[in-house]
């Protein structure tokens, strides 16, 4: 090969087969199949989320059913949580950027990592088959005895959709942990890692140690529906409890797997658009690793009103008010690194601005929720709804779009529209408040969740809601379209055109193939913006390489 | 032990000794189960379990012979399924401490 090619030769123009593409071993590209995945099963799960919310324009029923009203808001959940937000930030920026951020040349088990995303389609095909077939009607949490016994819809093939795809999260977080410890490039000590690098270690931990739950949760719900074995069924000798108990063991630290990733992403662009060092890298560091471990202890704030023993629930009250502690440094420190930055509100920063603001609001309603006498009255309300949409939308949504802007140019070798962008993050911005700030009003005010017809006093606000949707909806086709338009059209992107630090900038845009076209020797710490961080002496960051 | 060594072959006379005593463990199971001892049936059999758990993964799934991060590995999913028991049994042990109100 000429010096030449090997300068203009990256993972994308490298080959251009689909064979080359499906049978890929190379991080990057795998990183790439998931993303086109996942906006997939994102787009269908927005589609169910337009058409329900405009059944709820009016108080009585305007075009849909009950039945079909209840298969809708259960697709919308089970497609975005498990098809969308828990492999979205991992999958896809992790899978692209960690390697290359360890200055390794890909993931320690490449072959695995094709295998899950195989293994994750497959799970996600199964899922879309139950919908395709007729819906569910559960609720994406699937609680027992209806799942397992009273429910006439596709509730086995979800149900094996989601254990299936489960098993791609545990080989992406195997992959992710062995990685870490054992393919850092020279002088990357473990305090030398980038805080994104970080964040997905300890989000990996919780997947790797919560996944395997879930899957067996869920095939005991398969196990009672086909052989009527009394495991959950109380008419079958069984406890519909013990199914919460085993569902939230998963499913409440899933939530730090989805909002932990879009914290590394927020470090990462919070300290590039204000040109400081994270303050207090350390303790944000290890704040994610005490999200991963407290976020196990706390799944009984969800079974107050469950019948679950009043003192379990004074623990678990307790218990949940600690989680805010290390969820609030991470705040904290963001809003200590933008004082006295030199900031600039380019797009990925407008999303991650936004994201601190309604991550904190979905974090602080969260204490509420963990307080006993405060979730009794708004339990299964749309206090709740708005809630955790500030988390997962507000939080992770914004993250992953923040992280798609920041690192597009690195993964599409293109610069997008700037203006355009900034447009579409504020209109996104705006959409969000609209559509679920009314949720928490009407939550309050008493409106169950998971209804179609409701009393009228609550129309304006869900009238609200629902144009709220429609302007969210705007905003990500704007930013479809711009982001097609600069696959196709944008302008070439220089290696580091946001004159960001960290490894992945040092290498072309888009990489070759081998990530680096020199192996990386790393001598500064990861967010080194200025002279004196780059010269700083790293004492506090020197130890073993590698362990 | 280093990270990379050498695959441990255990003696065949280890693996005979396991399986005797899983087959001990099981006969004992069995034996307990004949008696009635309340609230203790569970524990007890939970906790022969237990350890026929523990030995399967000692020495059948060679956690012995390996590195400590193997170690660190599989005590965390140890120490995180006793957990799950743990705040799943607060909950199932005390549900009956608080005397249900009468209706008024």
């Amino acid at each position: 090969m000429s010096e030449n090619a090997a300068k203009t030769e990256n993972y994308l123009n490298v080959k251009h087969t689909v064979a080359s593409w499906l049978f890929t071993v190379d991080h990057k590209r795998i990183g790439v199949m998931y993303l086109a995945t996942i906006l997939l099963f994102f787009f269908l799960g927005g589609v169910a989320a337009v058409l329900f919310r405009i059944e709820l324009m009016t108080p009585t029923e305007m075009f849909m059913a009950s039945e079909t009203y209840n298969r809708l808001f259960t697709m919308h959940g089970i497609t975005m949580i498990f098809f969308f937000l828990i492999p979205s930030i991992p999958a896809v920026l992790g899978n692209f950027l960690l390697p290359i951020m360890l200055g390794a040349r890909d993931l320690a088990f490449p072959r695995l990592n094709l295998a899950s995303w195989y293994v994750f389609t497959f799970g996600g095909l199964l899922g879309l088959g139950a919908i395709i077939f007729g819906g569910v009607d559960t609720g994406w949490t699937f609680y027992t005895p209806y799942s397992s016994t009273y429910a006439n819809s596709n509730v086995i093939l979800a149900a094996l959709g989601i254990f299936v795809s489960g098993f791609a999260s545990i080989m992406t977080g195997l992959n992710f942990i062995v990685t870490i410890h054992k393919m850092r490039a020279p002088g990357l000590t473990w305090f030398r890692l980038p805080l994104f690098v970080w964040a997905h270690y300890a989000t990996s931990i919780i997947i790797v140690l919560g996944t395997p739950v879930i899957a067996i949760t869920i095939l005991l719900v398969a196990v009672e529906r086909i052989f009527s074995v009394g495991i959950f069924d109380p008419a079958l000798g069984g406890d519909p409890v013990l199914f919460q108990h085993l569902f939230w063991f998963y499913s409440h630290p899933a939530v730090y797997i989805m909002i932990l990733p879009g914290m590394g992403v927020v470090s990462e662009i919070i300290a590039c658009f204000s040109r400081k060092r994270i303050f207090g890298y350390h303790i944000v560091a290890m704040s994610s690793l005490a999200i991963a471990i407290l976020g196990f202890f706390v799944w009984g704030h969800h079974m107050f009103v469950s019948s679950q023993s009043m003192y379990a629930g004074m623990i678990f009250s307790i218990l949940s008010f600690l989680v805010a502690i290390p969820s609030a440094i991470k705040v904290f420190n963001w809003v200590a690194t933008l004082y006295g930055g030199s900031i600039k509100l380019d797009t990925p920063m407008l999303y991650a601005l936004g994201f601190i603001g309604l991550f904190t609001i979905g974090g602080l309603t969260g204490l509420f929720l963990a307080t006993m006498a405060v979730n009794v009255h708004v339990h299964d309300t749309y206090f709740i709804v708005a809630h955790f949409h500030y988390v997962m939308v507000g939080g992770m949504v914004m993250a992953f779009f923040g992280g798609l802007h920041f690192w597009w140019p690195k993964i599409t070798g293109k610069l997008f529209p700037e203006m355009l962008g900034r447009i579409t993050a504020i209109i996104i911005f705006i959409g969000f408040n609209l559509t679920f700030f009314p949720q928490f009003i009407v939550g309050y005010l008493g409106m169950p969740r998971r209804y179609h017809v409701y009393p009228e006093e609550f129309q304006l606000l869900h009238v609200m809601s629902t144009g709220g949707a429609a302007v969210l909806a705007l905003g990500y086709m704007l930013m479809g379209v711009y982001l097609l338009y600069s696959l196709i059209l944008g302008p070439k992107a220089s290696s580091n055109p946001w004159k960001a630090a960290g490894l992945e900038w040092t290498t072309p845009s888009p990489p070759p193939t081998e990530n680096f076209l020199e192996p990386p020797v790393v001598k500064h710490e990861a967010y080194a913006y200025t002279e004196e961080d780059t010269y700083r002496d790293d004492a506090e960051t020197k130890g073993d390489t590698h362990g | 032990m280093s990270d990379h060594a050498e695959p441990h072959i255990a003696p065949l006379k280890t693996y005979l000794n396991v399986f005797a005593a899983l087959m001990v463990l099981t006969v004992l199971t069995v034996w307990v189960a004949l008696f009635d001892l309340g609230p203790f049936n569970v524990v007890v059999a939970v906790t022969i379990a237990t350890v026929k758990a523990y030995i399967v993964i000692l020495y059948f799934m060679h956690v012995k012979y390996s590195a400590k991060i193997i170690w660190l590995t599989a005590a965390a999913g140890f120490v995180w399924f006793i957990l799950m028991l743990a705040l799943t049994l607060a909950d199932f042990a005390t549900r009956g401490w608080l005397p249900i109100p009468e209706p008024w």
